[in-house]
């Protein structure tokens, strides 16, 4: 006798289990299958694709007629369960009753809909089946149509990818402050949000819907802030609740779900769930893994086999077509766990991975997340990680044979496996140029180009030497930064980037300073190269700076200061010089005199007199020319196309306008610009860090220049059309120096140890080139501001005065 | 010893510090850390550097002209320089900075 066996809902789970119930028995059973959706089981997590175009529903059917037919399945599609009649053992369907020996609820979840106002007007669908995916495609149909996803989760964002790649104006509105805030950190939102803007879609964090509304359908979003979304179709992608009232209403034992034992059996034996209706140990489920691994249990103990369900590690990936991530286990922080990180903000990589005592627990990766299944298995498998520690971040390629000792994992090292990634040179070129003699480590750069980029493959490419050439070669021993520390500028770059460092405290912890707060050398480094890579969350510490960026003026050597005001591109009127005048009569200035760089300087001003002099130029419109700062210094500028005979462009406006935009940044040296506006250079443009000489055609944006200690021309960067682009590659090419270079090293020695072919390819790529200027612009929001208003505030002043006079105190 | 008050210790920034006139010349007044305080003269020995604008490291000082370094504790310059700078009795009250006058009376320079 054939056991009657029903089942409710046809998807991905019950589906599963009736391959392995057929592959197990295949005749030991009446099946028959309810379907509330009007066909049988598809591939639904390619409904993303279905949806954007890439993939037709015919190609993402798993089960068709024909399957059904072919193993005796009777299918009620299109018809939904509305009672289950435990005592009498039947199914009420739509259209009648059947029987039942044992039932399987199948029946996953729905889309969670936001309560807010207007969320039941007509143009509201959620993202789950083909009706909803339908519904979205014939919106997208409009021409110049608007779409609104409200959700900034995995489903939201497939959506409103999906639905751009068709053509619409989509705005994704999520309200937490980053994206997929279950699967990702912030840092890996970010980049994942900026990676969605690329693309043109607009990304609202900490968006709040109060309402949609409409005539009788949806045509606007309005935001609790005001913001106003006028749209043709809102897709809600909030969230999922699991299909359980059916469950309930027959008295099975629910929580959320369905609560099943770890056999997947209800509180009724005849009973079982499997699915997204499922609940197990208090867990929920949401994604396909775990939901086979349930329906190999299942379909084991319908057929009297043993079969334990257990809980796993899950790991996502975003099924964007160009979005590279990857997230797996728990990464949330806690007092017990630590972080190794690894960025390339070049090229948008960013890889977290999160240790608890010797097991890797979680991993999020993004723009490179080749070795996301490796560390997977790392999770999966509670694999003790303690001996590759150091190298885990870099993947399975780094795990040699005996990793404890780092020349053993070179030596083990294939010769396929990458050294320098900024110049993709594997180990079996840099042996072969060790066979063809090379012997020491600027032979290597010579011949291979490995280690002649950002640097920080040096030490690889030295082990490399030393395994291949023995004791013919000896590491040279990295010259620390100062007494402080044996580690190099670039060491202490790459790992506060990588381990997250935020403070000093952390740097000096962690990289295990040998001093309280390092010295005079060491510290300033330091400071600047935390503001820089976090300029949001470091905050730059003035007793960390020298004296002059302190004082925000250049010390004299008879401990007065001299005040240096910014005239933006060398420009003045009548008014600033009247207000320069007036304030070296106020202040008895001993000397006014004009500066090499295009404006004036005070010398000889006293420290208490500073913020008030300060004040007196503000008032004027006068800001700090930062003279004395490792920052912007001037933009020279000629009188170009606006005067001059002979000028091809406007060398003045496009100064100024640069001037406006890089001032106030901090840098690893002074950084000083020229803009000329025809190649009679009047400006000196060859000589400066950035020189820009205007032609008719546009642009030529040359770097690297010197005219102090050494004398040197700069060196072509690029040649533009626009000024727009000429703003944007410089922009660029200053963030990608404070990102990349050592404290003390002006531009063109930077550039001498990088190369200028690296340069300019940074500077060339233009995704690379715009997320440069955008973490230029994320520290401006911070750093564009005037030093000396801030500190001629009155509440300020006290501190530039003696703390105490006593000569007053005993004239008494 | 009569120790004057000179201000709050929350006056001085950590890891900075700040001058106090005297008839005996200008002091500095360093904070090394949340409640420790050292006291020397102001000007550095080599060419008048303003110790007090100074970077300030452990309990030490950089002069801001020429880069002598200074234990703030004993005057002693460190490394191969050789000088040395006067010190002061300085403490801290409920918060208060008490610098003692006696050992800045033109009296006992003199002596
Ligand atoms: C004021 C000025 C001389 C003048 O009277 O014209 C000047 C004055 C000083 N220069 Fe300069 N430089 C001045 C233009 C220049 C120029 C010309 C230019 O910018 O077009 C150069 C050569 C171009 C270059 O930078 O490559 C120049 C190359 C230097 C250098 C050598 C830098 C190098 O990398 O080789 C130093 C030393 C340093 O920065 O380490 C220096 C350092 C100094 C310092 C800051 C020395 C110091 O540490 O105290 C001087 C501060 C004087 C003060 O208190 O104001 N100054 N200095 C000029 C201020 C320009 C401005 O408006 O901001
Ligand atoms: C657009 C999209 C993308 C996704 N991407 C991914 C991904 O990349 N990776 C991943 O792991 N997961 C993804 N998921 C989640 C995954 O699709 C679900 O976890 C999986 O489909 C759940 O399977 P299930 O069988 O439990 O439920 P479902 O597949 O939802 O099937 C349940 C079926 O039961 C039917 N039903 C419900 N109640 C009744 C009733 N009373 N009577 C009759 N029939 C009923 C429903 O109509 C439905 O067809 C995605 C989901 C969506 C919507
Ligand atoms: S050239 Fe020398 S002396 Fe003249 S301003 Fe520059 S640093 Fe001072
Ligand atoms: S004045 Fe102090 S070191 Fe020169």
């Amino acid at each position: 006798m054939k056991r009657k066996l029903v089942i409710i809902g046809a998807g991905m789970a019950s589906g599963r289990a009736l391959e392995h119930l057929l592959e197990a028995d295949a005749d030991g059973f009446d099946i028959t299958l309810f379907n509330a959706e009007p066909r049988g089981n598809y591939n639904r997590i390619m409904l993303s694709p279905v949806l954007s175009g890439e993939k037709s529903y015919e190609e993402i059917v798993t089960h068709d007629a024909d399957w059904y037919a072919a193993h005796g399945v009777t299918c009620r599609f299109g018809e939904k369960v509305l009672r289950v009649d435990r005592d009498r053992k039947v199914v009420v369907g739509e259209n009648g009753e059947v029987p039942y020996d044992q039932l399987i609820f199948g029946t996953g979840s729905s889309a969670f809909i936001v309560p807010v106002p207007g969320h039941d007007l007509p143009g509201v669908v959620a993202f789950r089946d083909l009706e909803d995916t339908t519904a979205m495609t014939n919106a997208s149909g409009t021409p110049g149509g608007r779409a609104v996803v409200i959700g900034g989760g995995l489903l939201g964002l497939e959506a409103a990818a999906a639905l751009r790649m068709r053509g619409m104006e989509v705005t994704v509105l999520h309200i937490a402050s980053h994206l997929m805030e279950r699967q990702l950190d912030p840092a890996a939102g970010y980049l994942l949000k900026k990676d969605l803007e690329r693309r043109g879609i607009t990304v609202l964090l900490e968006a709040s819907t109060k309402e949609i509304v409409g005539e009788g359908r949806a045509q606007q979003v309005n935001l609790a802030d005001g913001t106003e979304l006028p749209c043709d179709i809102v897709v809600m992608a909030v969230g999922i609740r699991p299909a359980v009232a059916l469950a309930q209403d027959s008295g099975l034992d629910c929580g959320r779900a369905i609560k099943v034992d770890a056999q997947m059996r209800t509180s009724d034996p005849n009973v079982f769930a499997v699915g997204e209706c499922v609940e197990f140990n208090g867990n929920l489920f949401g994604l396909v893994a775990p939901l086979y691994d349930q329906a190999k249990v299942l379909a084991a103990t319908l057929t009297g086999a043993e079969a334990t369900f257990a809980m796993k590690e899950l790991s996502t990936k975003l099924k964007v077509t160009g979005c590279d991530l990857f997230s797996a286990g728990d990464f949330a922080e806690g007092d017990t766990r630590e972080d190794i990180v690894f960025r390339d903000p070049g090229r948008g990589i960013y890889k977290r991975l999160v240790i608890e005592g010797d097991r890797l627990i979680g991993a999020v990766m993004y723009g490179d997340t080749a070795d996301g299944n490796w560390f997977f298995g790392l999770i999966k498998d509670g694999t003790d990680i303690s001996e590759m520690r150091e190298t885990l971040i870099f993947g399975p390629a780094f795990q040699g044979g005996a990793p404890v000792d780092p020349m053993a994992a070179v030596a083990a090292l294939p010769p396929e496996a990458e050294i320098c990634g900024c110049n993709g040179v594997c180990k079996g070129t840099i042996t072969q140029a060790i066979a063809g003699g090379a012997t020491t480590l600027d032979d290597i750069r010579a011949t291979t180009k490995a280690s002649a980029s950002c640097g920080t493959c040096t030490g690889l490419v030295e082990q490399v030497l030393a395994v291949t050439l023995g004791d013919d070669f000896v590491i040279p021993a990295a010259k620390g930064i100062c007494g402080c520390t044996d580690l190099t500028h670039e060491d202490v770059r790459r790992l506060i980037k990588s381990q997250e460092l935020k403070s000093q405290e952390a740097v000096w912890q962690e990289l295990g300073w040998s001093t309280r707060n390092g010295c005079h050398v060491c510290r300033p480094a330091i400071n600047f190269y935390l503001l820089a890579d976090w300029p949001l969350d470091y905050k730059d510490d003035r007793q960390s700076r020298f004296v002059n960026e302190r004082n925000h003026a250049n010390i004299q050597k008879d401990g007065t200061y001299s005040v240096v005001p910014r005239m933006w591109g060398g420009v003045t009127t009548p008014d600033e010089l009247r207000a320069i005048a007036d304030a070296a009569d106020k202040y008895n200035v001993p000397m006014v005199k004009v500066t090499g760089g295009q404006r004036i300087d005070l010398l000889g001003v006293s420290k208490d007199d500073l913020p008030a002099m300060w004040a007196d130029l503000n008032d004027a419109g006068l800001v700090s020319g930062h003279a004395y700062s490792k920052g912007l210094r001037t933009v020279k500028t000629c009188v170009g196309s606006q005067f001059c005979r002979f000028g091809t462009q406007d060398s003045t406006g496009l100064g100024i306008r640069l001037e406006k935009i890089l001032w106030g940044s901090w840098t690893p040296h002074k950084v000083k610009l020229g803009v000329s506006g025809c190649p009679r250079n009047c400006a000196e443009a060859t000589c400066k860090d950035v020189g820009i000489i205007c032609v008719d055609s546009g642009f030529e944006i040359s770097v690297a220049g010197a005219a102090g200690m050494e004398v040197k021309e700069t060196e072509p960067l690029a040649k533009v059309a626009t000024e727009d682009e000429a703003v944007e590659y410089t922009t660029a090419f200053v963030q990608l120096y404070r990102e990349h270079a050592r404290y003390l090293d002006r531009p063109y020695k930077w550039v001498a140890k990088v190369g200028l072919d690296w340069v300019v390819d940074q500077i060339a790529d233009a995704a690379a080139r715009r997320a440069l200027v955008d973490r230029f612009e994320i520290s401006q929001s911070v750093y564009r501001t005037d030093p000396w208003a801030e500190h001629a505030r009155p509440s300020e002043r006290p501190a530039w005065q003696p703390l105490a006079d006593l000569t007053l105190e005993a004239a008494e | 010893m009569s120790w004057i008050d000179i201000g709050h210790i929350d006056d001085i920034p950590l890891r900075g510090a700040r001058t106090v006139k005297t008839h005996s010349g200008c002091i500095a007044v360093f904070r090394t850390s949340d409640a420790e305080v050292f006291a020397t003269g102001n000007a550095c020995p080599h060419k008048g550097g303003p110790l007090s604008e100074g970077i300030v490291h452990g309990t030490r000082v950089t002069c801001p002209l020429h880069n002598m370094v200074f234990d703030l504790a004993t005057g002693q310059a460190q490394g191969a320089d050789t000088a040395t700078i006067a010190t002061y009795p300085v403490r801290i009250e409920e918060g208060r900075l008490l610098l003692d006058a006696a050992a800045l009376s033109p009296s006992q320079a003199a002596a």
